[in-house]
C-alpha cells in the first residue's frame, strides 16, 4: 500500500518540470495570496527575547485549546523551566506535567497503560484528529515570502513563522464549504489555497489568564504564536546573546587584521604608515 | 615544488638534518608557505583560503554532529531535534554546518567565476582547473546527501527527484536508480548509505584540494594581468612577487575574517533564512510538498534541468532522431550535466591568446552576461514552472551553452585585445607608483 503511493507520487513528480507543470495547470484555478499580518513580537530583532509571561499564557492556550488535536512531541515538560523560555518554577513544572497522561513503559506495565507525566517526559504526540504536530510549526512555515518570491522580506521582518501561526488563528472569514464530506473553513492566511479543515479554534474571552492579560482572539493568537516560536526555537535567546559576542569579537579581530595587513603591505606599496 | 626559482629550506640543526634525510616534510612546508606569489593579486584571490577554512569547519562540525545523529528513518528527524535542543551548543554546531554549506558554495561560485574572468583555466593551468571542477562535483554530491540526512520533507522529496535523474537514463535507468537507492524508493537503505558517503566524501575532497594546491604551486598562481612571473633569476622573480608568508597569509586571513563576520551574522541572527521551512516537517512519503525546490546553490542547474520540456524543438528533434530514447526528461538530465561538462572543457573552448578578461573588451560583456545568466537560472529554478518561467529558463539555458560552445571559441578569433602589461611589476607600479629617487633619499 505504502509502496504504491510512493510510486504514484514518484511518477507524478519524477522530474519537476513536466510533471508539476501538467498538475498545476489543471489544479490551480487562480493564484491565492496568503495574507500574513506583521505582528510585533518581543523576540524579533537582534536583541529580541521571549517574554516568560506571554509564553506561559501561550502554554495555557495550547493546553486548553490546541492540545485537543495537536501534539507537541519534541518538547519536554522540563523545558518549561529552562532559561530563556517560560521559566516556570520547578514545582509548577512538576504539577503541570501531572496533568498529562503519558505512555507507561515500565517493566510491569501492559501495552497501552498510561501514567501521569513527569518533568523528564515529553508532551504527548497527538495524531487522533490527523492534525500536524506543533513543536516545529513556527519554523516550518515562512509567513513572509515577497516581494516577488525573493524572500527579501524575511531579512527585514524575520521568517514570519510566528506571524503565520497568529494570522492563521485570526484569519477565518466565516465562510464554510463542504468538500467530499469534510467541512472546510475559509482562512485568509492558510498557505495551501485559503481553505482549511481546522475549524476556528477560539472565540473572544474563552480563556481566563491569571495575569489578567487581554483575552481577545487576537491577543490569544499572539500568545500561542509566541509560545510555538519558543517550542520551535527554544535556544533563540542564547543564540542571539552568543551571536552578539561572536560578531563583536569578529569585528574587533577584523579591525586588528585590517591594520596589520595595512602596515605589512605599506613598504611594498610605497605608502607611509 | 614550484617551477619559479626561490629559496629552499636548509636544515641547520643535527635533528633537522636527520629528519630531512628521511622525510623532507619541513622543506615541503617551507616551500609551500614561502612560495613566490604575484604581488598584484586582487581581492578575488581570497576565496581559496575561505574555501579551505570552510572545508575544515564543515569536517569538524560534521564529525561532532555525527556523534549525536541517528541515520535511521524513524529516528533521524528526532535526533536532529535532539541536537538542536539537548546537545550542548548543538544548535550552534548545526546552524554552522547548514549555513557552512551555503558559504562553501557561495565561495566556490565566486572562485569559479574569478577563474572564468581572469582565464585561470588556460595553459598551463588546465589540470588545476579540471581538479577544481572535480572538487565542485564532489561538493555537490556531498551537499546533496547531507541535505537528505535531517529527513525532513524536502530531504525526502529532493532525494526522490534527484535520484530520479539517474532513473531517466534509457535502458539501465530503473536498475541504476534502484541500485543507488538500495530499494524501489527512498527509504532506510538510502538514508544509511547517504550518511556513510556524506562522511566519506569530504575526505576525498581534502585529497583533491591537496592536488589542486599542488597543481597551481607547480605552475605558479595566476594573477589579474594574466602575465606570467618572470623566471630568469631569483632577482627577477623578486620584482614580480612577494612571499606567500607573511604577505598573502595576513591578507587572506583578514579577508577570511570579514567573510566570517558576515557568516556569523547569518548563523546567529538569520540561521534559517537560506533553508526551506518545509524541511522542519518530518519526511512523509505520502504527502508531496507543493513545490519541490533544491537548496539555493543547486538552483541554476535545476533551472537548466527543467528548461527542456517536451514542447521545445531541440528536444523534439532529439526525440525524433533517437526514436524516442532521448525523451524530455533524459534531455534535461543531459543538459544539466552538460552545463557542468562544458565548464570542464573551457580550457580548450576559449581560443583567445590573452589570458585575462581585463584586456578583452568584448569578452567582458559576454562574461558579465554569463554572471547575470547564472542568477537568472537560479531564479528560474526557484519558481514554479508556469507563466514566463519556462521561456526564461530556456533562453537562459541556451545562453549558458552558447557562451562556452560558440562565443568563447569565436571571440578568440574575432576580438582585438587591448595591450597587456609587459610584466607584473609594471602593472603593480602603475597602481603604486615608486617614489622618485630624491624623495626616498631625503627620508
Amino acid at each position: 500500500m505504502i509502496k504504491h503511493n510512493i510510486l504514484a507520487a514518484l511518477l507524478a513528480f519524477s522530474l519537476g518540470a513536466t510533471g508539476a507543470m501538467a498538475a498545476e495547470d489543471g489544479a490551480k484555478p487562480k493564484k491565492f495570496e496568503a495574507e500574513i499580518e506583521d505582528f510585533a513580537f518581543s523576540f524579533e530583532g537582534p536583541f529580541g527575547k521571549y517574554e516568560p509571561l506571554q509564553l506561559q499564557r501561550g502554554l495555557q492556550v495550547y493546553t486548553e485549546v490546541c492540545a485537543a488535536c495537536h501534539g507537541l512531541r519534541q518538547v519536554a515538560f522540563r523545558n518549561l523551566g529552562d532559561p530563556g523560555g517560560p521559566q516556570m518554577e520547578a514545582d509548577q513544572v512538576k504539577a503541570f506535567a501531572k496533568l498529562f497522561d503519558v505512555a507507561d513503559t515500565s517493566d510491569d506495565a501492559e501495552p497501552g497503560d498510561t501514567r501521569p507525566g513527569k518533568p523528564a517526559d515529553k508532551f504527548p504526540a497527538n495524531t487522533d484528529a490527523g492534525a500536524p504536530d506543533l513543536s516545529l510549526m513556527a519554523k516550518a512555515r515562512a509567513g513572509f515570502k515577497g516581494p516577488y518570491g525573493s524572500g527579501i522580506n524575511q531579512i527585514l521582518k524575520g521568517m514570519g513563522g510566528a506571524e503565520y501561526v497568529a494570522s492563521m488563528v485570526v484569519g477565518y472569514t466565516g465562510e464554510e464549504k463542504e468538500v467530499a464530506g469534510t467541512t472546510l473553513y475559509e482562512n485568509t492566511a492558510f498557505e495551501s489555497g485559503g481553505w482549511t479543515a481546522m475549524p476556528p479554534p477560539m472565540e473572544d474571552g474563552q480563556i481566563e489568564f491569571r495575569d489578567g492579560a487581554p483575552n481577545t482572539v487576537e491577543a490569544m493568537a499572539e500568545d500561542v504564536a509566541a509560545f510555538l516560536m519558543w517550542t520551535a526555537e527554544p535556544k533563540l535567546v542564547q543564540r542571539k546573546r552568543t551571536g552578539f559576542l561572536v560578531v563583536s569579537f569578529m569585528i574587533l579581530l577584523t579591525s586588528l587584521l585590517y591594520l596589520t595587513n595595512k602596515k605589512l603591505w605599506a613598504p611594498a606599496k610605497r605608502k607611509d604608515v | 615544488m614550484s617551477g619559479i626559482p626561490h629559496d629552499h629550506y636548509e636544515p641547520k640543526s643535527r635533528f633537522e638534518k636527520w629528519l630531512d634525510a628521511r622525510l623532507p616534510i619541513v622543506g615541503l612546508l617551507y616551500s609551500t608557505m614561502t612560495i613566490p606569489t604575484p604581488k598584484n593579486l586582487n581581492w578575488m584571490w581570497i576565496w581559496g583560503i575561505v574555501l579551505a577554512f570552510v572545508m575544515v569547519l564543515q569536517i569538524v562540525t560534521g564529525i561532532v554532529l555525527a556523534m549525536h545523529y541517528t541515520p535511521e528513518v524513524t529516528m533521524a528527524f528526532d535526533s536532529v531535534e535532539h541536537i538542536m535542543r539537548n546537545v550542548n551548543a548543538g544548535w550552534a554546531l548545526r546552524y554552522m554546518h547548514t549555513n557552512g554549506a551555503s558559504l562553501f558554495f557561495f565561495a566556490v561560485y565566486l572562485h569559479i567565476f574569478r577563474g572564468l574572468y581572469y582565464g585561470s583555466y588556460k595553459s598551463p593551468r588546465e589540470v588545476t582547473w579540471i581538479i577544481g571542477m572535480l572538487i565542485y562535483m564532489v561538493m555537490m554530491a556531498t551537499g546533496f546527501m547531507g541535505y537528505v540526512l535531517p529527513w525532513g520533507q524536502m530531504s525526502f522529496w529532493g532525494a526522490t527527484v534527484i535520484t530520479g535523474l539517474f532513473g531517466a537514463i534509457p535502458g539501465i535507468g530503473d536498475v541504476l536508480q534502484t541500485w543507488l537507492l538500495g530499494g524501489p524508493a527512498v527509504d532506510n537503505a538510502t538514508l544509511n548509505r547517504f550518511f556513510s558517503l556524506h562522511y566519506l566524501l569530504p575526505f576525498v575532497l581534502v585529497a583533491l584540494v591537496v592536488l589542486h594546491i599542488w597543481a597551481f604551486h607547480t605552475t605558479g598562481n595566476g594573477n589579474p594581468t594574466g602575465v606570467e612571473v618572470r623566471r630568469g633569476s631569483k632577482a627577477e622573480v623578486k620584482k614580480d612577487t612577494l612571499p606567500f608568508w607573511p604577505y598573502f597569509v595576513i591578507k587572506d586571513v583578514f579577508a577570511l575574517s570579514v567573510i566570517l563576520t558576515l557568516f556569523f551574522v547569518v548563523v546567529y541572527f538569520q540561521p534559517n533564512y537560506l533553508g526551506d521551512p518545509v524541511n522542519y516537517v518530518k519526511a512523509d512519503p505520502l504527502v508531496t510538498p507543493a513545490h519541490i525546490v533544491p537548496e539555493w546553490y543547486f538552483l541554476p542547474f535545476y533551472g537548466i534541468l527543467r528548461a527542456f520540456t517536451a514542447d521545445v524543438w531541440v528536444v523534439q528533434i532529439a526525440s525524433f532522431l533517437t526514436a524516442g530514447i532521448v525523451d524530455a526528461k533524459f534531455f534535461g538530465v543531459i543538459a544539466m550535466f552538460g552545463a557542468i561538462f562544458v565548464m570542464v572543457l573551457v580550457p580548450w573552448l576559449d581560443t583567445s591568446r590573452v589570458r585575462s578578461g581585463k584586456y578583452r573588451p568584448s569578452f567582458k560583456w559576454w562574461f558579465w552576461l554569463l554572471g547575470l545568466d547564472f542568477v537568472v537560472l537560479a531564479w528560474c529554478g526557484s519558481q514554479p514552472p508556469e507563466g514566463i518561467v519556462p521561456l526564461v529558463s530556456l533562453i537562459a539555458s541556451a545562453y549558458w551553452f552558447a557562451y562556452f560552445l560558440i562565443i568563447l571559441p569565436l571571440l578568440g578569433v574575432l576580438e582585438k585585445p587591448l595591450p597587456v602589461p609587459a610584466t607584473i611589476e609594471e602593472d603593480f607600479d602603475a597602481h603604486y607608483p615608486p617614489k622618485d629617487a630624491s624623495a626616498s633619499a631625503a627620508e
